[in-house]
């Protein structure tokens, strides 16, 4: 019979993981590895599904590892300590900078600080897409769907969820029906 | 009664968001900046950028981290009240964690079957472009503004974010760096951080 957890040690393992993932959630990845498996509470080779589970999932891929790996110490409660958890530290330190920048805005060298940032966060963005389009933009027609969704939202004023929810149900009935035509 | 809205208002979006984002804390930065800037113009692009900047800096998911940020600034902004700014940021965070926990419990549930759906898979080979044009949108957005006017648009560069032609250099500089070179991300804002203090 294994020991139970108790949902405060999850909370609290999962707090010291959010404090220390700098980056997004694939920067959690080997801190979760190494906190979980050195407990024996989940094995190496479980954590490859939890991840690629966690990614296809809409949400932030941090808080479903946490849910998934949560429910599978302790079920629901599980799954609520643990993403209470590991959000914790990074609400109270955007709270606490939130509230202390709102005062310092004006400043004009926190003004000339970020006019340097706000491109450079720009480019910050632009890095991931170029990297997801060389993975994921495989044939022509995913290019197109690529640059169609771009000219839809930045030029034409389309909501980015109207256009999920389209390509959700193309995508959907276009798998179906080659899978039966099969 | 208009904070209670604001309030229900600011908890829908956030729930929507977390509900569409799929492919992570950069497509999930194009919904918010939909959502928040463009839809119900609670903030700036300006202040939206430096909301990207402070939660790219900080620890935690950068989706969860601009949620707290923007739902403080929005309650805040409205009110002037820290307290209720405080009530923004867990309103805003919770609602965008509620789909997850929805969807990611179904998924434990059926964990076998999900996993080796082939019309999953199939599904997702269709969104995964869809997001890189999301996310390639969000920097567009950030740098242009096109406004319709009559069948005509109308395309002007966002001057708060982009004032004169050292921030294009610094956009360029921080891209080959970021791509190219592999600099941690919080280095190469902390270095533009200080090339902004100089160059301005």
């Amino acid at each position: 019979m294994e020991k139970k957890v108790s949902l405060w040690q999850i909370f609290l393992v999962f707090a010291k993981i959010g404090a220390f993932t700098i980056g997004g959630g694939y920067a959690m990845i080997p801190l979760i590895q190494a906190e979980m498996s050195r407990r024996g509470w989940i094995s190496d080779d479980e954590l490859p599904d939890i991840v690629a589970l966690s990614q296809s999932a809409p949400g932030v891929m941090a808080v479903n590892i946490s849910i998934f790996a949560g429910h599978k110490l302790r079920g629901f409660k599980g799954s609520v300590a643990a993403t209470l958890g590991s959000i914790t530290p990074s609400f109270l330190i955007i709270l606490a900078i939130a509230m202390f920048f709102t005062a310092f805005r004006d400043n004009p060298w926190i003004e000339r600080a970020f006019k340097g940032i706000r491109p450079a966060v720009i480019a910050l963005i632009a890095v991931p897409m170029v990297k997801m389009a060389k993975k994921s933009c495989t044939t022509w027609w995913k290019w197109l769907l690529a640059i169609g969704s771009l000219v839809l939202v930045a030029f034409l004023n389309v909501s980015p969820i109207y256009i999920i929810l389209c390509v959700l149900i193309i995508g959907f009935g276009a798998t179906w029906f080659r899978m039966r035509s099969k | 009664m208009t904070v209670l809205w604001l309030i229900l208002q600011l908890s829908w979006t956030f729930f929507l968001i977390g509900a569409f984002t799929f492919g992570g804390g950069y497509a999930m930065l194009s919904l918010i900046q939909n959502q928040v800037v463009v839809e119900h113009a609670w903030i700036s692009e300006a202040t939206f950028t430096d909301i990207v900047a402070v939660s790219q800096m900080t620890p935690g998911p950068i989706g969860i981290n601009s949620a707290t940020y923007v739902g403080y600034d929005v309650l805040f902004n409205a009110t002037g009240s820290p307290v209720l700014g405080v009530l923004g940021s867990l309103t805003a965070t919770l609602s965008l964690m509620i789909p997850s926990f929805i969807i990611m419990l179904l998924i434990v549930k059926f964990y076998l079957k999900f996993r080796s759906s082939r019309l999953y898979a199939g599904t997702m080979d269709w969104l995964k472009p869809c997001v890189v044009g999301l996310i390639g949108a969000a920097a567009v957005i950030l740098i242009i503004k096109t406004t319709w006017t009559g069948g005509v648009p109308q395309v002007q560069v966002l001057s708060e974010n982009f004032p004169d032609w050292k921030s294009w250099l610094l956009l360029a500089g921080a891209f080959a760096a970021s791509y190219w070179g592999k600099v941690n991300p919080i280095y190469l804002i902390l270095a533009s951080a200080v090339l902004g203090m100089l160059l301005y």
